[in-house]
C-alpha cells in the first residue's frame, strides 16, 4: 500500500486555536438581538392531568411575550417523536408539545416568553397550575401489566411494529437466539446465573442544551442549535409543528459536547414553536439541572445473564434477557435494547448456542436516550461481569479465559445478524491490555504494606461502525479558485474532531496539504443529507463517502487538465499540484481558473455512502485499583486500553477519544447515581449530587492501538467513539470483586457499599 | 444601580441590577469566552482573573468585581496561543466547551509558579471539569508547555 501522507497523521483539530482562545463558536454565542428568552415550566408530579392552568398575571407583567399552554396545542392532532433517527422510525410517535397530561416530573407545563431572563423566572413563579394527580409507574420492574397505564391515549401511534403493546406499558419486545440454550446450559459444567442492574446515567455534555431560532429573509424557520442531527431536527420540527419541510432550515455551529444526547430534539421543538407562532427570534438554554432532570440519559436496564462453558473453558452458550426503562416517552427505547445483547454476546465465537430476549417498558421517570455505548455498555457490564464471574468459578485466569473463547477474523457472528468479521485484533489487544497493567508480574490480588490492597481486572468489548444497510453519509468537494477545495458535510463534529479526520481522509486522496481542504458542517441548506453523528457511523460512514467522493473529483481535475492539455485522460496523471501527460502540464491552480471561465463542466462532486455490514471495533481494559478496606474508598490508579479502531484516522484524536470514554466509564463505575425521591424527581440533579470524574478522580490512563485493516472503511478505519466506554465498568467490577471478596451486581460501586459489604461479612 | 468595571484593561460602565452575576455580565457585554456550565459553582467554565486570581464568574456579584482588574480570555490571547498550541498539539480540545475555563486557570497556575509539579498541576485544575477528554490529553500538553519552558 502507498504511504500515508495525511491520514493517521497527529495533526491539529482544524478548529482548536479558535476553541483554546476561547473564539464565540457556540449557539448561545451566535444569536442575534434583539432575542425572546424562552423558559420552560414543569410539572412537579410524575404523572397528573393538568386541570387548570392560570397564565393572566404572568401575562400581565411587563416584558412577557407570551404564555403557551397546553390550550394551545391541539391534543388530539397527530404526536411526534423527538428522537432523531432513520427512516423507518423505530419510535412512537407520543409527544405533543404541551400534553395536558404530563408524565414525569419535568414534563412541560407551559412555555414561557419574555424579553429577559428575570422578567420570565418572575412570570414562571405567578403561574398557578391546578393538578389532578395520577399513581405513577416509578419502578421499571412492575411497569408491565401496571395498573397505571402511561400512555392511555388514543392518539399514541406507532410508525414501525415494534412488539408493543402499549396497555400493558410494553413499548418493545425482541428476541433472537440459535440453537437450544437450556439444553446447551444444562449440559455445561460450569454456569454462572446473575442478574445486573445499571441506571440512567448522563452524558454530562459541558455545553446545555441550546437552541437559537429566528425566521430568514424568505420567511422561514431557521434554527441554529446544539445538536448531532441537522437533518433528523428538520424532520422532527415539521412534524411536532404540523408544517412544510420546506420551510425549515437547520444550521449546526460548534457542538459543545453530545454523547448521543443530542441525538434527540431535548430542547429544539420548543423554541422553534415559539419562533414559528410569534415569528420572533427566540432562544431556549437549559439550566443543568434541566440537563439533570429533563433531557435524554442513558436506558436504565436490568440483565438476567446465564453463562455456560464446558470443563475444558469453553464458552458454550450466552442467555440474556434484558429489561430497559424508556421513561416517559419512547424516543431510542426500541433500538437501544437489542445492542445489549447483539453487541455483547458476539464476543464468544465457540457457543452452541445463544438467546437474547428484551422488554422495553414506558415508567413515569425522565425517557431515556442514546449515551455513547447505546445499550452495548449496559449489555457488556452484564456479560463481561458475569465472565469474570466464571472464570473464577472455574479457577481460572479471566484472560486466559477469554484468549480461548473471543471471536476470530473471518468468522461468522450469529448474534451479530450473521455478519463476517472482516477485520479483528482483539486477541492482541488483550494480550497487550495485560501487559500494560502488569497482570502476570502483579497478580489480581496484592496488599500493600499500608494495608491497602491493590486489584487487578479486565474487560472486553466491542460496538458498532454506522447502522448497517440504514445509516447514510454524504459528502460534497468543489474545487476552488487558488486551487483549494470545499468539503461540505451533514455528519456533526461535536469535539470529536470529525471534520478534521474527515479533512484528512479528502487531503490524502487528493494529494494536498490539510490547509487545502476547507470544512463545513453542518447545514440542512447547505450539507448533503447525513443521517448525523451517532452510531459510531462518522468516521466510518461519512469517512469512505469522503474518500469516495474525492476519488471522483480526482478523476474530474485530470479530465479537466487533459481537456486543457488536448491529451486522452487516461494517458494523464495527477500528483495533487499539477496534472501531467507525457511532456505537458498544468497546474491545479489554472485547472481552477479554466473552470470558471466559458465552462460547462462543474469540478464538484456529491457522494452517498452507507454500508451493508458495520464492522466492529473492539477493546481491551484492564484496570489497578487500590482499596481502602477501611473506609471502603477505592482508586482507579492506573487503566490500561487497547483498541482495534482499524486504521486510526488521526492517531491523537482516538487516543483522547478513548481516554475520555475511559474517564466516563470510570464515572459511571464508582461515583455516577441516579436516584428518586418518593414523588420520582431525580435527586442528582447537579454537578454537586451527580459526580463526573475531576481530574482527581481518574489515576492513568494508558491507551495504545492494535490496528487492523476493514477494506469496507476509509483507509481502513472503522469507529473509535462509542466502544471505548464499554470496557471500564465491567473491569472495575471485577477488581472490587478481588479486592474486598464480593460481587457487586449494581452501578455505580460506592465506597460505603463496600465498606457495609465487609462490616456485614464480619457480623 | 451603576457600575463601573474595568475589563481587559477596558472602562465598562453599567446600569444594572445588584444582583447580577459577573458572569451574566460578562456575557451580555459579549465576553462569549465566559461560559455557563452549571448554576452550583461546580464546573469552572466560566473562570476569569480578578487581580490575576482565577475566579467563578458565576459566583461574584458584577457589583463587587468593582476595583478589581477583571481579564477574560478575550484579553489574554497570547498567553492563550502560547500554552493552547500544547493542547492543540495532543488533539485535547476536544469540543472545547471547557477550553475558556481551562485555559484561565492554566494561565493563572503558570504565572504564580512557572515549573509546577504535575500533582500541582492537577490540583490546580481540579475545578475545571472536562466530560470529553478524560483529562490526560490536557495534562499531557501542560506537561510538555512546563517542560520547554524549562529547557528554553
Ligand atoms: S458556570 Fe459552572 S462553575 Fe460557574
Ligand atoms: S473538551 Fe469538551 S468538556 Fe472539555
Amino acid at each position: 500500500m502507498k504511504e500515508l501522507k495525511t491520514v493517521n497523521k497527529p495533526v491539529r483539530k482544524k478548529d482548536a486555536m479558535q476553541l483554546l482562545t476561547g473564539q464565540p463558536v457556540y449557539t448561545d454565542d451566535l444569536i442575534k438581538e434583539p432575542c425572546l428568552i424562552i423558559k420552560l415550566l414543569r410539572s412537579p408530579h410524575a404523572n397528573a392531568i393538568v386541570k387548570e392552568i392560570h397564565t393572566e398575571k404572568a401575562l400581565a407583567l411587563e416584558g412577557i411575550e407570551a404564555v403557551f399552554t397546553y390550550k394551545d396545542i391541539d391534543q388530539d392532532q397527530e404526536r411526534y417523536t423527538i428522537a432523531g433517527t432513520s427512516f423507518p422510525e423505530f419510535a412512537p410517535y407520543d409527544r405533543l408539545i404541551i400534553d395536558r397530561h404530563v408524565r414525569y416530573v419535568g414534563d412541560v407545563v407551559a412555555i414561557v416568553v419574555g424579553k429577559d431572563e428575570k422578567t420570565v423566572g418572575k412570570a414562571m413563579k405567578l403561574i398557578d397550575v391546578e393538578y389532578e394527580v395520577l399513581d405513577a409507574v416509578l419502578d421499571f420492574r412492575q411497569a408491565l401489566d401496571n395498573k397505571t397505564i402511561v400512555h392511555p391515549e388514543s392518539n399514541w401511534k406507532l410508525p414501525v411494529d415494534t412488539g408493543a403493546d402499549v396497555k400493558r406499558n410494553l413499548l418493545a419486545k425482541e428476541s433472537s437466539s440459535m440453537g437450544d440454550i437450556d439444553e446447551v446450559l444444562k449440559k455445561c459444567r460450569y454456569v454462572v446465573d446473575r442478574t445486573y442492574h445499571t441506571k440512567a446515567t448522563q452524558q454530562c455534555h459541558m455545553e446545555p442544551f441550546t437552541t437559537f431560532c429566528e425566521i430568514d429573509p424568505y420567511g422561514r424557520l431557521h434554527i441554529t442549535s446544539s445538536t448531532q442531527i441537522v437533518f433528523h431536527i428538520r424532520h422532527i420540527v415539521a412534524n411536532a409543528l404540523h408544517i412544510p419541510k420546506s420551510m425549515i432550515r437547520v444550521s449546526k455551529p460548534r457542538v459543545g459536547g453530545g454523547f448521543g444526547a443530542k441525538q434527540t430534539a431535548v430542547s429544539e421543538v420548543y423554541a422553534a414553536f415559539v419562533c414559528y407562532r410569534l415569528k420572533k427570534a427566540c432562544k431556549l438554554v437549559f439550566t443543568r439541572k434541566e440537563c439533570f432532570t429533563a433531557s435524554s440519559p442513558r436506558h436504565e436496564m436490568q440483565m438476567h445473564v446465564r453463562i455456560g462453558a464446558d470443563e475444558n473453558g469453553i464458552i458454550k452458550g450466552i442467555d440474556l434477557h434484558t429489561l430497559s426503562n424508556t421513561g416517559a416517552y419512547g424516543e431510542h427505547g426500541p433500538t437501544t435494547v437489542g445492542l445489549s445483547g447483539h453487541k455483547s454476546i458476539p464476543l464468544y465465537g465457540k457457543q452452541e448456542a445463544y438467546r437474547f430476549t428484551g422488554e422495553v417498558v414506558y415508567t413515569n421517570h425522565m425517557s431515556s436516550g442514546a449515551y455513547r455505548g447505546f445499550g452495548a455498555t449496559q449489555g457488556l457490564f452484564a456479560v463481561e461481569s458475569a465472565v469474570n464471574e466464571l472464570a473464577s468459578l472455574m479457577n481460572t485466569d479471566p484472560i486466559e479465559l477469554r484468549l480461548k473463547n473471543i471471536v476470530k477474523e473471518g468468522e461468522i457472528m450469529p448474534a451479530y445478524f450473521n455478519e463476517p468479521l472482516t477485520s479483528c485484533t482483539l486477541d492482541k489487544c488483550l494480550i497487550r491490555a495485560g501487559e500494560m497493567i502488569g497482570w502476570k508480574e502483579k497478580g489480581q490480588r496484592r496488599i500493600l504494606d499500608n494495608g491497602k490492597i491493590r486489584s487487578l481486572g479486565v474487560a472486553i468489548a466491542m460496538q458498532g461502525s454506522g447502522i448497517s444497510a440504514v445509516d447514510v453519509g454524504s459528502a460534497t468537494l468543489k474545487l476552488n479558485e487558488g486551487g483549494f477545495y470545499s468539503l461540505i458535510v451533514g455528519s456533526a463534529d461535536m469535539g470529536t474532531g470529525s471534520d478534521t479526520t474527515l479533512s484528512q481522509v479528502a487531503a490524502e486522496v487528493l494529494d494536498c496539504d490539510l490547509d487545502h481542504i476547507q470544512v463545513f458542517s453542518a447545514d440542512t441548506d447547505i450539507s448533503p443529507y447525513d443521517s448525523g453523528s451517532y452510531a459510531s457511523s462518522t468516521a466510518y460512514v461519512t469517512g469512505k463517502a469522503v474518500e469516495r467522493c474525492a476519488m471522483k473529483l480526482r478523476e474530474k481535475i485530470i479530465k479537466a487538465g487533459a481537456k486543457t492539455l488536448e491529451c486522452d485522460p487516461e494517458k494523464c496523471e495527477f500528483d495533487g499540484n499539477t496534472v501531467f501527460c507525457e511532456d505537458k502540464a498544468v497546474s491545479l491552480i489554472d485547472i481552477a481558473y479554466t473552470s470558471m471561465v466559458f465552462n460547462n463542466e462543474a469540478l464538484e462532486v456529491s457522494v452517498s455512502n452507507s454500508s451493508p455490514t458495520s464492522p466492529p471495533p473492539f477493546m481491551a481494559g484492564t484496570c489497578e485499583l487500590e482499596t481502602d478496606p477501611e473506609t471502603g474508598e477505592c482508586k482507579v490508579i492506573e487503566y490500561a486500553g487497547v483498541v482495534d479502531c482499524g486504521t486510526p484516522l488521526n492517531p491523537n484524536l482516538t487516543r483522547i477519544q478513548t481516554e475520555g470514554g475511559i474517564m466516563q466509564g470510570i464515572g459511571m463505575a464508582l461515583s455516577e447515581d441516579i436516584s428518586y425521591g418518593v414523588k420520582g424527581n431525580v435527586i442528582e440533579n447537579s454537578f454537586m449530587e451527580y459526580k463526573i470524574p475531576t481530574r482527581m478522580d481518574v489515576g492513568k490512563i494508558s491507551v495504545e492501538f492494535e490496528p487492523s485493516y476493514e477494506d469496507l472503511g476509509p483507509f481502513g478505519a472503522k469507529s473509535i467513539g462509542e466502544v471505548v466506554i464499554n470496557t471500564t465498568a465491567p473491569a472495575i467490577q471485577e477488581a472490587v470483586y478481588q479486592a474486598c471478596g464480593k460481587r457487586f451486581y449494581e452501578l455505580p460501586i460506592k465506597a460505603e457499599d463496600i465498606a457495609l459489604a465487609k462490616d456485614r461479612e464480619e457480623k | 444601580m451603576r457600575i463601573e468595571l474595568n475589563i481587559n484593561s477596558r472602562k465598562v460602565c453599567a446600569d444594572i441590577d445588584p444582583d447580577m452575576t459577573l458572569q451574566k455580565f460578562l456575557r451580555e457585554k459579549k465576553y462569549y469566552s465566559v461560559k455557563c456550565g452549571c448554576e452550583t459553582s461546580n464546573c469552572g467554565a466560566c473562570s476569569v482573573l480578578l487581580d490575576g486570581k482565577p475566579v467563578l464568574s458565576c459566583s461574584v456579584l458584577a457589583v463587587r468585581a468593582q476595583g478589581y482588574r477583571i481579564e477574560t480570555l478575550e484579553g489574554l490571547k497570547e498567553e492563550a496561543e502560547e500554552i493552547g498550541a500544547f493542547i492543540a498539539d495532543e488533539g485535547a480540545d476536544q469540543c472545547g466547551f471547557c477550553n475558556p475555563g481551562f485555559m484561565i486557570a492554566a494561565i493563572a497556575l503558570f504565572r504564580e509558579d512557572p515549573e509546577p509539579s504535575d500533582e500541582k498541576i492537577r490540583i490546580y485544575l481540579s475545578g475545571n471539569l472536562c466530560r470529553c477528554s478524560g483529562y490526560e490529553g490536557q495534562m499531557r500538553g501542560l506537561i510538555k508547555y512546563r517542560d520547554q519552558r524549562r529547557t528554553a
